[in-house]
């Protein structure tokens, strides 16, 4: 079937070049099937020739939809990607510049499921084992039994990949429905937002294993430099989505976007990486945490 | 190799199409020529002792042992799966990692479901990576892969447990430290070695992260294993 479709197509690019020479010449088609264009009036729809149902219709932006979402092969055209896509990806990532948006420059209309998957999954022991090492370390009473706390598994995956999933969904939802019946080509599709959200989450890997080191003041700057870094990213890339938009909306929208990719952070430190000092009490219950913790939220309050 | 179960079937069903001239009897056996380790066995088994059964299985069970501890590129893992080795060892991993040292059931270690939900649900998550990367090899075919390069994992867990009954200082914890990082990487190498031949070549390093993660993970349970003490310093 697509056939005569790529036949027809060839036959309009050849009638526009010579009809841009010549507006005014009248035009034939010469194949049986289509119906032939009224002359001097040469109707080029581009968007009619995709397979998919993509809200971009550029030529490039072909989606590759096999199948309905219950076949095997719908799946696998999200990890249709090699290593060298997804270490350039990453790059991306961690170096976001401004004039080049995350998902025009290295997405370019593949998104994947892997890296957000499997970045998420990194993150989340990363986070868990850390906290682990840091809480042990910070101990300064020598009787402290080693505990491996491994409750913080589950607390940091339901976390991450909560934020991960259900964020890019109240994004691009929000993005879509501003956007309403203009066809513009500023919007992204589900996947390559939650794409841009996964690879952002990247820089917080090798940050949370750096902190580890029990400085203060280390800590604090790390988690700067990592929110600078993918909150750039993030409000790159979404910035010309909103442009457009009434200024109010735009500002909140990006406003929203960045305070809560901090708060994924602030609480990511303030959980598991107490610094509260543990009495070794046989207490059952998890240790208050003491007061530096809630001299932490009122700086971190004060901070935004 | 291990497709040939998968390719017999389409292979002999075009013969269907071939039409035969009515007035020439056909009649002969058609036999399917396999090679001699194949697992099609002639004879029932449902009549030979209970023994014999347990004891082949156990020693297919034990070759693939054999053959995971001494990694080279052989198929025998590949061609004959069975998914018993995976659960010995699951079990048993399961068993010694429960617990863990506790004053309140939070801060404890991984409990028995917790270990054999993430060594389970983790190898499957991995097989479907590998999958919906293009990957040759069947699901259950990666999951007994998975499950048996455990086997070092589960040999460094029982050292440890063993150096543990000496004492929990620092010594003890950069033999344990040792043992472990020595296990894990074995237990990567060898996956490694009888899963990155079914990959597409430009994807597998994308392959083989899950996979370090994984045993990773198991690792560190592995090594932050402290057992429960009683009451005291």
């Amino acid at each position: 079937m697509a056939t005569p479709d790529d036949l027809k197509f060839q036959e309009f690019e050849e009638a526009t070049d010579l009809l841009s020479a010549d507006p005014g010449a009248t035009t034939l088609s010469v194949s049986s099937t289509s119906t032939a264009p009224t002359p001097g009036d040469v109707k080029l729809d581009l968007s009619e020739n995709e397979e998919g149902q993509g809200e971009n219709s550029e030529l490039l932006g072909r989606e590759k939809q096999t199948g309905g979402f219950w076949t095997f092969e719908y799946y696998q055209s999200f990890f249709n990607v090699d290593t060298m896509q997804v270490l350039d990806r990453i790059k991306g990532s961690v170096m976001p510049l401004p004039g080049r948006n995350f998902v025009k420059h290295h997405i370019r209309s593949n998104p994947d499921l892997y890296g957000p998957f499997w970045i998420c999954a990194t993150l989340v022991f990363s986070v868990a084992i850390s906290g682990n090492l840091s809480t042990f370390l910070s101990q300064g009473d020598p009787q402290y039994h080693y505990r491996p706390q491994f409750h913080r598994v589950t607390i940091a995956a339901v976390a991450v990949f909560l934020y991960a999933w259900l964020v890019p969904l109240c994004v691009w939802g929000f993005l879509t429905w501003r956007q309403g019946t203009e066809r513009q080509t500023g919007g992204y599709t589900f996947l390559e937002t939650v794409c841009v959200y996964g690879y952002s989450l990247f820089v917080y890997i090798p940050t949370s294993v750096l902190w580890i080191i029990p400085f203060e003041w280390l800590r604090w700057l790390l988690i700067l430099v990592a929110m600078v870094i993918s909150g750039s990213l993030l409000v790159i890339t979404f910035w010309p989505a909103v442009r457009d938009d009434t200024k109010l909306t735009a500002f909140a929208t990006v406003t929203t976007i960045v305070l809560l990719h901090a708060l994924l952070a602030i609480g990511c430190k303030m959980y598991f990486f107490q610094t509260a000092v543990h009495t070794v009490t046989p207490a059952p219950s998890l240790a208050p945490p003491s007061s530096n913790h809630t001299g932490m939220l009122t700086s971190a309050a004060k901070s935004q | 190799m291990a497709e040939l179960d998968e390719a017999s079937k389409p292979l002999f069903a075009g013969l269907s199409d071939v039409s035969i001239s009515a007035d020439i009897p056909v009649e002969g056996e058609i036999t399917v020529p396999v090679s001699s380790m194949s697992q099609s066995d002639e004879f029932s088994t449902l009549d030979e002792p209970v023994k014999d059964t347990i004891l082949r299985d156990l020693k297919a069970v034990g070759k693939k042992f054999v053959h995971v501890l001494y990694p080279k590129k052989s198929s025998a893992l590949l061609r004959d799966w069975d998914l018993w080795g995976p659960l010995l060892l699951c079990v048993t991993l399961a068993l010694m990692l429960q617990g863990g040292s506790a004053d309140s059931k939070d801060e404890g270690g991984p409990q028995f479901a917790e270990v054999f939900v993430i060594l389970w649900f983790g190898s499957v998550v991995i097989t479907l990576n590998s999958k919906l990367l293009g990957g040759t090899i069947s699901f259950f075919q990666s999951l007994c892969v998975l499950g048996y390069c455990i086997l070092p994992l589960t040999v460094g867990m029982v050292i440890c447990r063993l150096v543990l009954l000496g004492g929990a200082g620092k010594v003890s914890f950069a033999i344990r430290l040792i043992v472990v990082v020595a296990s894990f990487g074995w237990s990567t190498f060898a996956s490694t070695a009888f899963l990155a031949d079914s990959q597409p070549p430009n994807r597998k390093a994308l392959v083989v992260y899950p996979i370090f993660l994984f045993y990773f993970v198991i690792g560190w349970m592995i090594l932050t294993f402290a057992p429960s003490h009683s009451a005291g310093p």
